[in-house]
């Protein structure tokens, strides 16, 4: 088994978090995964987007020409990665941001309206955490309990960071049942 | 479970601290900034230990020169242009047989090239790289796992041999986290350096200098360097093979491009395609006696690199002539995939009629 994500979105919407968070509840589970942000020369506002690869063998490229995931938090990335997403493949859209539809007809269009959910809890930011727990349900590449656990660790350990972290556990569920 | 899910360049600085290196002398470019970030945050705060992030790699380099005479475990790293500053200090490192380790994270070249990953300084890695008759030890990781691994014999062959060791990664490897464990313990000390310098105190002074104007006296420098290349070609040549037994077509890659080959060979695999790998593991010394052996069974040899051909230089001086070499590259920093370099395999092994 392998499987490859790209998760995409601004600058500061928790887009490489979101990766990170699922390649650490993949080690967690003890399978082989890479993590691989974009990096250059990005400006702030600008696009960010990160490619994770799980797999239960050695991972060759941690880079994803077809992936069968593609996670995007805002319009440009939508633009930017529908016709890369593997034919039957799963396209999770932040439906509150984005307005377009795909030309696509052969894979699964997946709308999440993560920041209007996200903002109904309170604070936007934890949008990236609602579209996470979606992804999860739909994909199946981790258990959310894993995801959930991984989150103390990788939130960090410093009082203001641990104080956010029942709001980014009900932000995971109110996504996973979403779906 | 230890593992820690890291990126490349944050593996080689904390595989760094635990094998006892005690300056580091960087200055910033992408893409290896987070291996200098993560001695700042902490090496810096270990007593004993220097952090300096110098005015230029030229200045870098130089203050490792400077620690190295003193007995300490230095390092230095940068990504390619810097790395081609740096080539003056480490010829004068090598002629002093003092022990370095310099990181590479290689980038698309020439000039100041891109940002991309890339295995276009191989040449410049493997020939010595600065001015004069000198080699040093070249080892290419390829996994987050190795980077770690091969930074503590980096340091530890450093020492051994008293020469400066090159960690030859990529963009890539730096910035891609994987799961790693880690197996050392930072050492509560390490092996006495008997030609350091830490004053004479009264004693006799010794001195260790790079110049000389006596040309015979230069020559016996030289032979005695040459001495130690010839021993380490013995003792230190390191490779992988992989499903090499029956193969009929062997690829040759390293680093990142043995990954990406892997997964190839894999595919091939699968349509009952016989093609193995070699992975030089050590670039300097290169498994030329390897490469040589598969010879003597093995008639088609590919070799796979992320730049215009370089390794299959020491690929075909191995050989001497025997068997056919064929070559595929991307440069410039363009990562191929693992589908792109199956067809290419597959073409080659049906062209040479090896299905037959």
């Amino acid at each position: 088994m392998l499987t490859k994500t790209i998760f995409s979105g601004f600058g500061g919407q928790g887009v490489l978090s979101m990766g990170y968070n699922l390649a650490h509840a993949g080690m967690l589970e003890e399978k082989t995964v890479t993590y691989l942000p974009s990096y250059g020369a990005e400006v702030r506002g600008g696009t960010a987007n990160c490619t994770v690869a799980i797999a239960d063998e050695e991972i060759a490229s941690p880079v994803a020409s077809a992936p069968e995931f593609i996670v995007v938090m805002n319009q440009p990335s939508f633009v930017r990665f529908q016709n890369l997403i593997q034919s039957g493949g799963l396209f999770f859209v932040n439906s509150s941001l984005i307005e377009a539809e795909t030309v696509r007809g052969d894979i699964e269009v997946l709308e999440v309206p993560a920041t209007q959910l996200a903002e109904e809890l309170g604070n936007t930011k934890v949008a990236n955490m609602v579209m996470l727990g979606a992804f999860i349900r739909k994909s199946n590449v981790v258990s959310i309990e894993t995801i959930i656990m991984g989150l103390k660790e990788t939130l960090g350990k410093s009082k203001a960071k641990a104080a956010l972290l029942g709001l980014n556990n009900t932000a995971l569920k109110t996504g996973y049942d979403l779906l | 479970m230890n593992k820690s899910l890291m990126s490349g360049n944050s593996v080689i600085a904390e595989a760094a601290i635990r094998s006892g290196c005690q300056c580091y002398f960087g200055y910033p470019i992408t893409p290896q900034n987070e291996l200098t970030e993560y001695m700042a945050k902490h090496l810096s705060r270990r007593e004993g230990c220097a952090f300096v992030q110098a005015e230029s790699e030229i200045s870098a380099i130089n203050m490792v020169y400077g620690a190295s005479l003193t007995g300490a475990r230095a390092m230095t790293s940068s990504s390619s242009p810097g790395i081609s500053l740096k080539q003056e200090g480490i010829s004068y490192l090598a002629v002093c047989e003092l022990p370095a380790v310099i990181v590479n994270m290689v980038r698309g070249g020439p000039g100041l090239g891109s940002i991309s990953a890339s295995q276009s300084d191989y040449f410049q890695a493997t020939r010595g790289g600065g001015h004069g008759d000198y080699r040093t030890i070249v080892l290419a990781p390829a996994s987050g796992q190795e980077l770690a691994d091969l930074t503590q014999k980096a340091f530890e062959l450093a020492d051994k041999y008293r020469t400066p060791v090159i960690i030859l990664g990529d963009g890539m490897l730096g910035q891609m986290m994987e799961p790693v464990e880690f197996h050392q313990t930072i050492p509560k000390s390490l092996p006495e350096k008997s030609w350091a310098l830490k004053g004479a105190k009264n004693g006799a002074s010794r001195v260790i200098k790079s110049f000389t104007s006596n040309p015979a006296e230069l020559e016996e420098i030289n032979w005695r360097l040459f001495r130690k290349y010839e021993l380490i070609k013995r003792e230190e040549v390191e490779y992988e093979t992989y499903m090499i037994e029956d193969a009929e077509l062997v690829v040759i890659a390293y680093g990142m491009a043995a990954r990406i080959a892997k997964g190839s060979i894999k595919k091939a695999r699968s349509r009952n395609l016989k093609v193995g790998m070699l992975r030089p593991i050590t670039l300097w010394p290169f498994p030329s006696e390897k490469v040589m052996d598969l010879a003597k069974t093995i008639k088609h040899f590919f070799v796979f690199e992320m730049n215009m051909g370089q390794m299959v230089e020491d690929v075909t001086l191995a050989l001497q002539g025997q068997g056919e070499i064929s070559f595929y590259g991307r440069p410039g920093g363009v990562i191929p995939t693992p589908s792109e370099v199956f067809r290419i395999i597959s073409r080659q092994y049906y062209q040479k009629g090896l299905n037959r």
